[in-house]
């Protein structure tokens, strides 16, 4: 990453083998994000990318009351890894946990991990693995959340397990692979740059080794969702905009009621936090590139163009349910936007923040596409799964889709600084 | 099973048009000859026997008179070469009532059956041909009278399956709990191969399709699993590494007489249903019904996700293509009319992955299991699953064009 050798904070030792040294300087942008915390883009990435228009300098705080990466303003790129934790002590663990928030907040500053990629022994390898070097930062944020596995009896965290951490109903249709489900830890890193992403999830992989191995990892190429409303929506791979009516960070109430855990949901230590549910969803695209415009939109229940409901309107037009074309319903009674609407599901809302993957082919010569669906809400039990579980059995979409992998993971409230992410569950 | 209730509709007035009820007599009205000779032919139907005065025809015209001298309702029927497709039938014959039945068939080889008592596979299924008289077929009637012969004949087409069906799956049902768990296994994809044929007809009736054909993953925890499927993984019970680490429990003898009645309740109710006066198909159910039908076979069978413990998708594979070719044939004509380059494309892509397929296997002799192809087979397939669904895709928007 850029200059990182040349200022101060480089010179703070981060070994991989056991990070000491809590780093200080050099953060740009510390406000708390509450809501939108996109930062001051830091003088030394602008240098380095002043050709650059599309903002890839720009810098989010690790340290705060929440974690970065949920109301942050989705970034283009994803690199997704669910961790399996080896037989380590509860101390080992909580050594891990250090490291990378140590890692974490060096790499979203734009700078390598430990003592870098090139300016060390030439005998030795190095601590950082080089690829990003000369990359500006590029909005990277790096999130961390612990799976429901992490709670059994290995680490005296059985009687920490939120009650809001469930193990996730099979619902109809669930196709999920073994090797795609779970996990018990999680690490979701985004960028605008796919290069600074993959770094972030290599590095802290590699400082993992021999505490925590990777179980599943995803690529996501472009954002299904916008999380402000400065973004154009997006589209997933049907073709249709994504994320019309998702929560954006601007909408403070409802980020506060439905995103993040309020100081008097139990535990204690997850306020200020949040709780993610990720999904790989495949898509059946080949038979939905064949399906007519007509289906895809009633399925959808919205214009292909605009996005606009079927109810009539523009994008950003409230759907009408009522509302009958020819006798008709104009949106279906199994649209998706009919099922997965608030209104139909006791006002339940998510914080999207999803990403299209193509990971290659199949073995039947079709593409192995599909969204990597993440959300972000106070309590999965009464938001994804409610939504959920009315969308299994109902939603005319899952002739086109099927989901194959899974996971759940408590997302702590930000780390102090001179602390590390999840303090709270070891030290409450 | 398909998820999807209905395909979208396409609003136009042939669709309207097609809104048909099927009573008695519905010759398959796609051709007519432009001259008429027509060849007469004597057909006596009895419990046993379909006796027919003759074994050909030169195409044309033929005018089958049916004699009913059992003392049951019977039905008369004549089949494409698939055995399968219905060119044209009588039904409601009764004892000492002729009835004829006329129809236009071009030059090929046929089959004729009765079928007394309208229940089961029929009697005395012959070989009827066609030769050539150089008697010119062409389509004519306006569209309302086309597609009314087209719904009409599909719905012929989907009452003939299901009275296939009925007694299919109280033989296997009797296997089953009889405990002859080998006749059983072999029963159990030649009767499904009546219900895949038609089983975007099954889906129309809501609640039916899950309850008899949900697969195991289609089931959300805490809801019932019932159905053909359930049944399949009793009779090929899975180890334990491919049941999710545990060992398999099979199901007790009051669970298995459980789920085999429903089992026969639900076909029985499915029958009720495509029985009933007023059950119709519109023009464009056909061609989405033949898009869905291979849908069906892109999204499940070509995956082996279907039969998981039995790896019998293969039937179930020709079975849908069997439906989409029946539906296809249905308007096929009205198409041809319109946009003969689709038709062609169709006609070569669907021909060329029928030829792939019988490669593997037939319903009547069986086919490899799933598990037997290798990769590269399952991906040739595929590819020909792909090479048909392209045109096929295109065939309701060039109906109602």
């Amino acid at each position: 990453m850029t200059k990182s050798q040349s200022t101060p904070a480089a010179k703070t030792r981060l070994s991989r083998r056991g990070l000491l040294g809590l780093v200080g300087a050099g953060v740009v942008g510390a406000g708390v994000g509450l809501g939108i915390d996109r930062a001051v883009v830091s003088a030394v990435a602008a240098e380095a990318s002043a050709a650059d228009s599309s903002g890839a300098a720009s810098t989010y705080p690790f340290y705060g009351a929440h974690q970065s990466g949920i109301t942050t303003a989705a970034q283009d790129r994803l690199h997704f890894a669910s961790f399996d934790v080896s037989d380590i002590t509860r101390s080992d663990l909580i050594g891990l946990l250090k490291d990378w928030t140590a890692a974490a907040a060096r790499m979203t500053e734009g700078k390598t991990v430990g003592d870098g990629a090139v300016s060390g022994p030439l005998a030795a390898p190095q601590d950082d693995t080089g690829e990003a070097l000369g990359l500006p930062p590029a909005g990277l944020t790096i999130t961390f959340g612990f799976g429901p596995s992490l709670f059994d009896h290995r680490f005296g965290l059985a009687t920490k397990r939120p009650a809001a951490l469930i193990d996730l109903p099979h619902f109809a249709g669930d196709m999920l692979d073994p090797a795609l489900v779970g996990g018990d830890l999680c690490i979701q890193a985004c960028s605008d740059d796919p290069q600074v992403a993959v770094h972030a999830i290599r590095n802290l992989s590699r400082i993992a080794f021999g505490r925590a191995s990777i179980r599943w990892s995803q690529l996501g190429f472009g954002r299904t969702s916008s999380t402000t409303r400065a973004q154009a929506t997006p589209r997933n791979l049907f073709g249709f905009k994504d994320g019309t009516a998702n929560v954006k960070a601007e909408d403070r109430t409802v980020v506060d009621e439905h995103v993040w855990v309020p100081t008097e949901d139990s535990p204690a230590w997850m306020s200020g936090g949040s709780y993610l549910v990720s999904r790989k969803i495949r898509m059946n695209i080949e038979p939905w590139d064949r399906s007519a415009l007509g289906e895809q939109q009633r399925v959808i229940g919205r214009t292909k163009g605009d996005g606009a409901p079927l109810s009539g309107g523009s994008e950003f037009t409230e759907p009408d349910f009522a509302k009958k074309h020819d006798s008709a319903l104009a949106i279906d009674a199994d649209a998706h936007v009919r099922l997965a609407h608030p209104t139909h599901n006791h006002g339940a809302v998510l914080l999207r923040r999803g990403y299209n993957f193509v990971d290659g082919n199949d073995d039947l010569g079709q593409l192995n596409a599909g969204l990597f669906f993440i959300a972000f809400q106070r309590d999965p039990r009464t938001q994804f799964v409610a939504i959920q579980l009315r969308l299994a059995g109902n939603d005319a979409m899952n002739e086109y889709i099927q989901h194959v992998g899974s996971g759940i993971f408590a997302v702590p409230p930000g780390a102090r600084r001179g602390s590390y992410v999840g303090a709270g569950l070891f030290e409450s | 099973m398909i998820l999807r209730a209905t395909r979208y509709v396409v609003v136009a007035a042939i669709a309207a048009a097609a809104l048909v009820s099927l009573s008695a007599c519905v010759p398959n009205a796609h051709t007519r000859a432009t001259t008429t000779a027509a060849t007469s032919i004597k057909v006596t139907s009895t419990a046993s026997k379909c006796a027919i005065s003759s074994s050909s025809a030169p195409s044309g015209t033929v005018n089958f008179t049916i004699t009913n001298s059992a003392d049951q309702v019977t039905e008369f029927y004549v089949l494409a070469k698939d055995g399968v497709q219905i060119m044209g039938e009588a039904e409601n014959i009764a004892p000492g009532a002729p009835r004829t039945l006329t129809i236009q068939l071009g030059p090929g080889d046929y089959f004729t059956t009765c079928k007394p008592g309208m229940v089961g596979a029929g009697v005395g299924r012959a070989a009827f041909t066609v030769t050539k008289s150089g008697t010119k077929i062409e389509l004519t009637g306006d569209a309302k009278t086309q597609t009314a012969a087209a719904a009409a004949s599909y719905v012929a087409y989907v009452k003939n399956q299901v009275a296939q069906l009925v007694p299919a799956t109280q033989s296997f049902v009797t296997a089953y709990l009889a405990g002859d768990m080998t006749t059983a296994k072999s029963l159990y994809p030649q009767a499904r191969a009546f219900y895949e044929r038609i089983e975007p007809v099954a889906e129309s009736f809501g609640h039916l399709d899950p309850e008899l054909d949900a697969r195991e993953a289609d089931v959300a925890t805490g809801d019932q699993w019932t159905g053909w499927h359930r049944l399949e993984k009793d009779l090929w019970p899975p180890a334990a590494a491919d049941n999710g680490g545990t060992a398999y429990l099979p199901l007790t003898a009051a669970e298995r007489a459980s789920v085999a009645n429903k089992l026969d309740q639900d076909t029985l109710q499915l029958s009720n249903e495509v029985n009933a006066p007023a059950y119709t198909v519109s023009i464009d159910a056909l061609s989405n019904g033949a898009i869905g039908l291979l849908d069906e076979v892109a999204k499940s069978k070509i995956t082996g996700e279907e039969e998981v413990w039995s790896h019998t998708d293969l039937w179930d594979f020709q079975a849908n293509l069997d439906g989409a070719r029946e539906a296809y044939e249905g308007v096929r004509a009205i198409v041809a009319g319109k946009n003969p380059q689709l038709v062609d494309q169709i006609d070569s892509t669907l021909a060329g992955l029928e030829k792939q397929l019988a490669a593997h296997g037939s319903i009547q002799s069986g086919f490899a299991d799933y598990n037997q192809l290798s990769a590269e087979q399952v991906r040739q397939l595929a590819g020909g699953v792909n090479a048909l669904g392209e045109p096929l895709s295109k065939l309701t928007a060039a109906l109602v064009d």
